[in-house]
């Protein structure tokens, strides 16, 4: 190239070019524009008019100008100026090529490798011998110098380590070296000890020059866990100025694909070259997540994977029993509470949800009998790996759950009754533990001596029962059993949860055991001595660029070389599986750091500062395009065609030449899914409505929607409650949570919902919804199996969470929410009406002529009195359907209404008139 | 009887198509100015009352306005207004001159002289009024039958460069208009000009230009033809040539102005880039002097 001053041009013969510019002026300036010719009318006042100038035919000198300077730019152009131009580099004797090849190296690799092939051609244009080391991959001998040909054809088989060189053998490596060579050393730009040493050996040889990239390089410290958050510390080599970094926390999705959780940015401050990052994320993602990165930077470094240290058991706590308002020492789950909190996230909730939670341990404490629906889910929860605690109870030893046969949630049969020992009426003292043997989980756990079992439920002697106790009385009782369902456990403790039974839940042995059954977390480092001697497998290895690989057959690692927590050579940064958890190696210990490289000044170091080289042709050339554009618009001036209608296009063409840039694609935007049936809600919500459920039997559905507007108008007259018109309701796809009351008209033919409608359905009654269940033909059948009505009745409600049932007991506030009742007719006058059995042990307090049975609301009414007929009135109010006969069916017909209002209003407000404070006007009424 | 029916029809159709829209434009420039029979002012024979004057020895019974000598002592006799129809003679330069317009898709001077003729002309038949062309073609009539045969002959083109005023076959004590552009040679006009004053023939002159002409926005090395391309004229600087040329042009109106006041005529110079109202009501108002 040849250059003249900062500008050097690729192919200067063009440049003569130049010299041909004046005749091309000459020629220009002796070419005139054509005329334009005119027809016109008054050139017979032209005729004899001669021109005064005569050299006006010749092309004006600015236009001149323009055309001589685009055509001096195309030449300019086509000669190939360059500003800034490289300079060449001299040199002889071989070159030895040395890359760092680290996980710092990986971020830019293909530049790198191409920086290598272009210094391995420079050397072999110049004739010299070359070799290429890799700093994390030595070999054993010395550089071998060859052609520098066939080493740059080898360059691009070149990987980088996701972990740094190792000291002792650059130290040896040095020390072999032998011989004078240059040196172009590509360094990763992260400082190690081990680099002075090298250097100096390197220049005691020859000229060393560095390529560094001057890109910044981040780490990522291993994650903590600490107080509920996450603590994630990010380190950087270069500290000049602020630098925003953004880490993604990665894991499997529900469905197993990998998605990216939880992104956050984290800020360096100036000067700094570590910061600190605090994630708190909800448990469920926090358990999911795999590895940590930062976004846009593909090197291990940047890649921190979490072990188990940050999983924590999730648990679940159901006790059976409704919400009674009892003691918090008595309560089932408060010991559990106390001994799981700090090391275990709990979960509360009903069945249903939890599961839905996927939680790793579900403890039942005190809970008998499971719906069909609830037991089937567990057991598939159980099958898929989960354990499931359970603790005995009253509730347990009086139900009959695992008697004769043994129950898929049990781990042992049952015997009848239970043990009380050490009480009032037993003969012995209570018993105390015995020592855990070898087989059992506990095996090792010290026994306090206050702990003592005075009752408990007892196993039914079996050939299986031996292989399944895990814990024992001191006279051979089993208290603890435990079995093995598909890839999870059942383990029962034959002792309540609450102190009632047994001291066990108040002593530490109790933390110890459930520890020890894996249902409490693991600590987080395994300490030095435990991990001698122990085998850990990888199995996945990060690779330099932060890729988590299967490991393949890579062999195991010894416990003490892990503990170090350092990778190498031998052992590459993953996870490596031991017997019972999982440690993650990552590049950055929790201390390690991170510094940039420092070269002395006689280095060259290329790639920091360096002038670029800008090739300058393609403005030339642009420039040129618009001097001839200007040009034509020039002419068209000159000859006055521009005038009119062609100077707005002129204009146009000009302006749009101009301005000319492609507006980005506008992003779009995300539609929120429209609503669904929002009319729906909205009428159903607007005021109180009564919801019948739909049949499909139009007569049925008619009857239902004129009793219980029939019943609406009442209520609008008598009480304050206002309802709107009802509406009917299909479980399957309408939201139940709308409507407090459902009237549900059982005919023998009914569908039964699917399981949706029945969660649907579940989650109703449980939420405080009360469903009126009306088999309507209590006239040919009591309640029970014998009517097909009745049999279609128990088929729905065998799916459905019914508590026990009774008929109404004389003092339930269903008779006294707004009118004094005890009968409760409807077309039928029978008294089968079945509501929610009251607790055993309810009594009457002290001068209240009721007891206090229910604190919510009855979650069903069962009955087959037909209400519906009863209620139903047409538009005007006139009665739809005859009741009874004359004056006493009338009558019955009111006290239907009666019991209708009743039933609302226990919906509406509850057991509040079983309030103390309704007594005196209650005692009133009743003449008391 | 050598041409076919349908080539008749066609060749007839084709002559005519220009007539109803030039009629139908002139129709509608008409009914811009509203206009009456009009009266001479002065008495003589006609239909409206003049005014009252004694009655003479000469004048019979029969005319005496009773009515009117009832309430005085003398008897009086109702004078009629003078209404006689005179005749106009319409000149419309129709050489290819006049085929001339600036911008494309415009009204040339030819459109607009015609249109301003006709309308004239309908407007003073409807006063009653005779027209006609000059020349021999079609005399002096009265009717609105005659704005359809004026409007026939007033589509024809002339082959020729620039017009020369014909002014044979008019009739003496008449009135004559003369549309054109006047570019053409002025001995011509002064001719013309001369024999109708000799036959006492009042007038109006208006010269149609085009705007181009009157400004001559032209600039660059350009070669001016005429319409035929008989005539041309080279330049290498347009620009300069139009101080010259306006000179010239406003030499030639003057001319024209003095031609006319000598004669007793009016003269006018239209744009068809005006409107075509003003340029009627001047020519309708300027037959109405000297009446």
């Amino acid at each position: 190239m040849w250059s003249l001053g900062p500008i050097a041009f690729g192919a200067p013969w063009l440049l003569l070019g130049l010299i041909a510019l004046p005749i091309l002026w000459l020629l220009l300036r002796a070419v005139p524009p054509a005329p334009t010719r005119r027809r016109f009318p008054g050139v017979a006042l032209l005729l004899g008019l001669a021109d005064d100038e005569s050299q006006t035919d010749r092309t004006p000198w600015w236009l001149l100008v323009l055309r001589m300077l685009a055509v001096a730019a195309v030449i300019l152009g086509f000669a190939g100026p360059v500003l800034n131009p490289q300079d060449d580099r001299p040199g002889r004797g071989p070159l030895l090529v040395l890359v760092d090849g680290t996980w710092a190296d990986a971020r830019d690799w293909p530049r790198r490798l191409d920086r290598v092939e272009a210094a391995l051609r420079d050397a072999a244009s110049d004739g010299r011998r070359a070799a290429l080391v890799q700093l994390t991959d030595l070999p054993a001998e010395g550089p071998v110098f060859r052609d520098a040909q066939a080493v740059a054809q080898e360059a691009a088989g070149l990987v980088p380590r996701p972990h740094g060189p190792a000291s002792e053998a650059i130290a040896d490596w040095v020390e072999a070296l032998s011989g004078d060579f240059d040196t172009f050393w590509l360094s990763d730009g992260v400082a190690r000890d081990s680099r002075a040493d090298l250097l100096a050996g390197l220049e005691a040889r020859g000229i060393v020059r560095v390529f560094e990239s001057p890109r910044p390089i981040y780490g990522l410290a291993p994650p903590r866990f600490e107080d509920g958050t996450v603590m994630l510390e990010a380190l950087r080599a270069r500290t000049v100025g602020t630098a925003e970094l953004r880490v993604n926390a990665i894991g499997p999705d529900p469905a197993g694909v990998e998605r990216r959780l939880a992104s956050e940015t984290l800020g360096f401050a100036a000067d700094e070259g570590r910061a600190t990052l605090e994630l708190s994320l909800p448990p469920e993602l926090r358990n999911r997540i795999t590895r940590f990165e930062v976004e846009g930077v593909p090197s291990a470094g940047a890649v921190a994977l979490a072990d188990d240290a940050l999983k924590r058991r999730e648990v679940a706590l159901i006790s059976g029993g409704n919400d009674r308002e009892e003691l918090e020492l008595l309560d089932p789950l408060h010991y559990l509470r106390q001994a799981l909190a700090p090391s275990a996230d709990l979960v509360d909730g009903t069945l249903a949800d939890v599961l839905l939670a996927n939680p790793d341990v579900i403890v039942l404490a005190d809970v008998a009998t499971l719906s069909a629906l609830e037991a089937e889910d567990l057991e598939a929860w159980v099958e898929d790996g989960g354990l499931l605690v359970r603790f005995a109870g009253p509730r347990l030893a009086a139900s009959d759950v695992s008697r004769e046969a043994l129950d898929p949630l049990m781990p042992v049969r049952l015997r009848a009754g239970g043990r009380s020992i050490g009480g009032a009426m037993s003969w012995g003292e209570p018993k105390a533990l015995a020592p855990f043997d070898a087989e059992s989980p506990f095996h090792g756990l010290g026994i306090p001596e206050d702990v003592a079992v005075s009752a408990q439920v007892m196993a039914q002697p079996d050939p299986t029962l031996a292989s399944r106790v895990i814990a024992q009385l001191a006279d051979g009782t089993p208290l603890v059993t435990r079995k093995d369902a598909g890839q999870g456990n059942i383990v029962l403790f034959h002792v309540t949860a609450n102190a009632e039974w047994s001291t066990l839940p108040l002593s530490g042995l109790f933390v110890q055991m459930l520890e020890r059954l894996a249902v409490s977390t693991r600590p987080a480092v395994p300490d030095l001595e435990a991990m001698e001697g122990t085998n850990w497998m990888p199995e996945d290895v990060l690779n330099a660029f932060g890729v988590l690989e299967d490991a393949g057959a890579l062999p195991g690692v010894d416990g003490s070389r892990l503990a170090n927590l350092t990778p190498g050579a031998e052992m590459p940064p993953g996870l490596y599986a031991g017997e019972e958890r999982r440690i993650a190696v990552n590049v950055f210990n929790t201390d390690s750091r991170l510094q940039a490289t420092t070269w002395p000044d006689r280095i060259p170091v290329e790639g920091l500062e360096m002038a670029r080289e800008t090739a300058l042709k393609g403005w030339l050339l642009g420039g040129a395009l618009m001097l001839l554009m200007l040009d034509i618009l020039a002419v068209l001036a000159l000859s006055s065609r521009l005038r009119g209608p062609r100077a707005g296009v002129a204009a146009a063409v000009l302006g749009l030449a101009l301005a000319g840039l492609p507006t980005p694609p506008q992003a779009q935007e995300d539609e929120a899914a429209p609503p669904v049936s929002e009319d729906f809600a909205v009428a159903a919500t607007s005021n109180v409505v009564l919801a019948y459920v739909e049949t499909g039997i139009p007569r049925v559905d008619e009857m239902s929607e004129a009793g219980l507007y029939g019943l609406s108008n009442t209520l609008f007259q008598r009480t304050s409650i206002e309802p709107s018109m009802p509406m009917g309701v299909d479980p399957e796809t309408d939201e139940l949570a709308f409507f407090p009351f459902l009237y549900w008209p059982v005919t023998a033919d009914q569908d039964l919902p699917s399981r949706a409608a029945y969660a649907k359905l579940n989650r109703y009654l449980r939420t405080g919804g009360m469903i009126l269940f009306d088999t309507r033909d209590a006239d040919l059948a009591r309640f029970g199996s014998s009517s097909p009505e009745g049999q279609r009745l128990q088929a729905i409600a065998r799916g459905l969470d019914i508590p026990p049932l009774e008929p109404i007991p004389q003092d339930h506030v269903l008779t006294r929410t707004f009118y004094l009742l005890q009968d409760f007719p409807g077309r039928h006058a029978t008294r089968d009406v079945w509501v929610e059995a009251a607790p055993p042990d309810a009594q009457a307090a002290e001068g209240m002529p009721f007891r206090d049975l229910n604190d919510g609301v009855t979650p069903v009414v069962i009955g087959g009195n037909d209400w519906a007929a009863a209620w139903a009135t047409d538009e005007t109010g006139a009665p739809l359907v005859p009741i009874g006969r004359g004056m006493a069916g009338e009558r019955q017909r009111e006290i239907a209404m009666r019991f209708g209002v009743n039933l609302v209003m226990h919906v509406l407000t509850g057991n509040y008139k079983s309030d103390q404070v309704h007594v005196p006007a209650l005692l009133d009424r009743l003449g008391q | 009887m050598t041409e076919r029916p349908l080539t008749l029809r066609g060749g007839a159709e084709a002559l005519a198509a220009p007539l109803p829209p030039l009629l139908a434009e002139a129709e509608h420039l008409a009914t811009t100015v509203i206009v009456g029979d009009h009266g001479r002012r002065r008495a003589g024979l006609g239909d409206t009352f003049w005014q009252y004057r004694p009655a003479q020895y000469h004048d019979e019974r029969r005319h005496i306005d009773w009515r009117r000598s009832a309430k005085s002592d003398a008897q009086f006799v109702q004078d009629k207004e003078w209404q006689i129809a005179q005749s106009v003679q319409v000149w419309v330069d129709q050489s290819a001159s006049m085929a001339f317009t600036s911008n494309e898709g415009g009204v040339t001077k030819a459109d607009r002289a015609r249109v301003l003729a006709l309308a004239t002309a309908i407007l003073l038949l409807r006063g009653g009024e005779r027209v006609g062309l000059t020349g021999n073609l079609l005399p002096p009539r009265r009717g609105e039958a005659q704005a359809a045969q004026m409007a026939l002959l007033l589509c024809e083109d002339h082959p020729d460069d620039f017009g020369a005023p014909v002014a044979d076959g008019m009739l003496h004590h008449s009135r004559a208009v003369f549309v054109s552009d006047f570019l053409g040679n002025m001995d011509e006009v002064e001719r013309a000009l001369a024999r109708a004053a000799d036959r006492d023939i009042r007038g109006a002159l208006v010269q149609v230009l085009d705007p181009a002409e009157e400004a001559f926005p032209f600039d660059g090395r350009t070669i001016f033809e005429s319409m035929t391309g008989a005539m041309r004229h080279e330049t290498l600087k347009a620009g300069e040539l139009r101080e010259r040329y306006l000179d010239r042009l406003a030499e030639r109106q003057a001319r024209l102005a003095d031609l006319a006041r000598l004669s007793g005529w009016q003269f006018h110079t239209h744009h068809t880039g005006e409107s075509a109202t003003a340029a009627l009501l001047w020519l309708y108002t300027a037959l109405e002097r000297h009446a």
